[in-house]
């Protein structure tokens, strides 16, 4: 039964598990189509076990990876929650590892994985240095509360388990993917503007709001709320005492009781459905979540607020377990990923690449503009798949990435007070 | 005469050899991942590791405020009664249900054919997936659902009913249209041992239909009952997705306590909680074998 729950998987669609699962048959069939000439093949294969949480993992760039650098991937996807038990638990079992900043406090120091080297990433300079500094490319300074990539982007050594302060050559993860989440919503069943956290807790939404069932995401956004309503002003929301964490979950609790939430989700397809069927009309969600209520051609808004945004972002290291030329391998892989056809593809899916530049130079000028400078779209704008995602006109919710990433309030974190939060998560779950 | 009886007394090589797979699988698959649980309980750990050094911290935290918040419950306690309370609900629908059907096909069904047939229509729901079966509720129940839609339109209520799901309700819906079968099967299994000519006989003396229920038949069908009756207890206790898909979340389960602590990657208070299950369950089991001696009514 628990497998047929995490084959579900948290953050995961169902489109994009089955372009994983396409992608590990495109890789087998790829294995097989090179029997003709094993001879200068079977020395030289190069295969990647690639373990991330599918965000990054599409058939299309499996495809056009072994297209352009000959290598194959083995994807092998897993919820944010399972890839950090499977680094934990069988660091041999991927070679190059995807995933979030904020597991890093807990992978780093099990020493499983392996920091990459600044120097071998052709781009590495031209990263957006919301990584390395905590600004926008204008120099915007962005919120930096929880576990803001830049706090933990270096190491002080190769083999170091102790994050550094100032950039270092060697880089916990090379980033990927980046976004920034707030509240979706209903437009057509609200009927009013909304612009502030404090509504998801508003009682004119009783039983038709939700929040994530993932407790470090959960409480963040609980706690976006207690601000927005100016109950308490947290120094770092995404690093609570224990009277904080005891104050918010207060909060939560006393929600609950009342009845204003209708469920908690805990994936991807639980909150779309959810927002789709009007079972809730306003809840903590993904952008690619409010996308798919939307090509059902149902009203949905990811709705900027005036509080901000929380944050995520995933990168690439590789596992303690490689070869020298696995490393090789990974290096190669890392670098053609921010070459700009995986960046354009990620872009084009209302995500962030991390090199800007090469993304730009892989998409058409209006697709730039809609997505990236929130500019009305020119053109009709159509999902990597070639599913029509806007019509011409519209514009991207929140508006042009200095809007969105410049109004980060905080980012997904692992508290100090980790397991004293999730504890008290259970006790809100049983109230 | 102590020729007769050796066999009885001791079972000699043929008798071993013939347990000795199964009780293989039993110890590499049950008894040794139970001590490894057991074990794990009480290691020590932090936001990465485990760490094993014996410490009773995992218990200590579980069982947090339990005596100090008294009257009021512990998040333990709490739990446990929620568990507990779905447990009885449960038990109690699966139990006149599975026991209406198994009575009617066993005593009301004459044709062996025809009870088969009937019996392996029981099964159908089990051709799929239970957490399929367990998500086809959710477009009948929801607000804008199937069974909103027809109430709206028959005038019968003016707003949607909001308790149908993600509700207590719709939790113990899906138990029991899961699991009674597994009430009907051993009940069902009880009743076609019971010997025809003890109702004759009691029919011949002129009992009621209601008197031969609770003097014949359900006496002789105990030891189905109490097979049934662990299944689904055992089954509810240890739940965790039904709870979760059916209860959007917002129910708590042992089973779920587990869950969140397996995902915060903090394994020793995880095995904790199922050690406390485990004990909670076997109290339960142990009770239901007081009641009726399962092994001696076989």
């Amino acid at each position: 039964m628990s497998n047929k729950y995490t084959d579900k998987g948290a953050g995961v669609s169902r489109r994009s598990l089955l372009k994983g699962a396409a992608g590990l048959a495109g890789a087998a069939a790829g294995v097989t189509s090179v029997t003709g000439f094993p001879a200068v093949w079977a020395a030289e294969e190069k295969v990647l076990r690639y373990l991330g949480t599918a965000v990054n993992q599409s058939d299309d760039i499996t495809k056009k990876v072994k297209a352009e650098t000959g290598i194959t991937i083995q994807n092998i996807v897993a919820t944010t929650d399972d890839v950090t038990k499977r680094v934990a638990t069988q660091p041999n079992s991927f070679d190059i590892l995807d995933t979030e900043y904020f597991s890093l406090k807990k992978l780093v120091p099990s020493g499983n994985i392996l920091a990459m080297d600044a120097k071998k990433i052709k781009e590495f300079d031209n990263i957006t240095p919301i990584f390395t500094k905590g600004q926008l490319p204008n120099g915007k300074v962005i919120g930096d509360q929880g576990t803001a990539p830049k706090k933990v982007m270096f190491l002080e050594g190769q083999h170091s388990t102790k994050f550094s302060k100032t950039p270092t050559e060697w880089v916990t993860l090379i980033p990927t993917v980046y976004n920034a989440d707030t509240l979706g919503i209903r437009p057509d069943l609200i009927k009013r503007p909304i612009s502030s956290w404090a509504e998801l807790l508003n009682p004119e939404f009783k039983g038709k709001a939700a929040i994530l069932d993932i407790p470090s995401i959960g409480i963040m956004d609980a706690a976006m709320v207690v601000e927005a309503i100016g109950k308490y002003k947290y120094p770092d929301k995404g690093n609570m005492t224990k009277a904080e964490i005891d104050m918010t979950i207060a909060v939560l609790t006393e929600a609950k009781k009342s009845g204003q939430f209708r469920a908690f989700w805990k994936d991807f397809n639980e909150s779309v459905n959810l927002m789709a069927s009007g079972e809730t009309v306003i809840q903590s969600m993904w952008s690619p979540a409010v996308t798919a209520v939307r090509t059902k051609g149902i009203a949905c808004t990811f709705q900027p607020l005036k509080e901000g945004y929380r944050s995520w972002a995933s990168g690439f290291c590789m596992s303690k377990g490689v070869t020298s030329k696995q490393s090789e391998w990974a290096y190669e892989f890392v670098n053609w990923f921010l070459s700009g056809y995986a960046g354009a593809y990620l872009n084009r899916q209302g995500y962030y690449s991390a090199v800007l530049s090469t993304a730009k130079a892989n998409m058409e000028p209006y697709e730039w503009a809609y997505w990236m400078e929130g500019k009305p779209a020119e053109k009709d704008i159509k999902a990597p798949d070639g599913s029509l995602l806007e019509k011409a006109g519209a514009a991207r919710d929140g508006g042009s990435y200095d809007d969105r990433m410049g109004n980060v309030a905080c980012w997904n974190a692992v508290m100090d007070e980790n397991d004293y939060m999730v504890r008290k998560w259970n006790e809100f779950i049983a109230a | 005469m102590a020729e007769a009886r050796a066999p009885l007394e001791s079972p000699g090589l043929p008798g071993w050899i013939q347990a000795t797979p199964f009780a293989l699988v039993f110890l590499l698959f049950f008894v040794l991942p139970l001590c490894f649980v057991i074990t794990v309980s009480f290691w020590d750990y932090n936001d990465y590791e485990m760490i094993p050094a014996f410490t009773s911290r995992s218990y200590v935290e579980s069982f947090e405020g339990c005596l100090t918040q008294l009257p009021d419950l512990c998040t333990m306690l709490k739990t446990y009664v929620s568990t507990a309370k779905f447990c009885a609900i449960v038990w109690i629908l699966t139990l006149f249900i599975g026991f209406t059907v198994a009575y009617f096909l066993a005593f009301y069904v004459r044709s062996a054919t025809t009870q088969m047939v009937l019996f392996l229509v029981c099964t159908i729901p089990f051709w799929t997936s239970n957490v399929i079966r367990m998500i086809s509720w959710i477009p009948l129940l929801g607000r804008n659902g199937l069974v909103n839609q027809v109430l709206m339109s028959l005038h019968i209520v003016n707003a949607p009913v909001e308790w149908l799901l993600y509700s207590q309700f719709s939790v113990a819906l899906a138990f029991v249209h899961l699991f009674t079968f597994f009430m009907v099967a051993p009940i069902f299994n009880s009743m076609m041992r019971i010997d025809r000519r003890l109702i004759e006989a009691a029919y011949d003396s002129g009992a009621s239909t209601w008197q031969m229920l609770t003097n014949i038949i359900i006496p002789l069908s105990k030891p189905g009952i109490a097979i049934g009756s662990i299944f689904v207890v055992t089954i509810v206790m240890g739940d965790f997705i039904t709870f979760s898909e059916m209860g959007g979340g917002q129910i708590a389960s042992a089973g779920k306590v587990i869950a969140t602590r397996l995902s915060a990657l903090q394994f020793p208070p995880a095995a904790a909680s199922a050690v406390i299950l485990l004990v909670a369950t076997m109290v339960i089991i142990t009770v239901l074998n007081r009641i009726v001696d399962i092994r001696r009514e076989l």
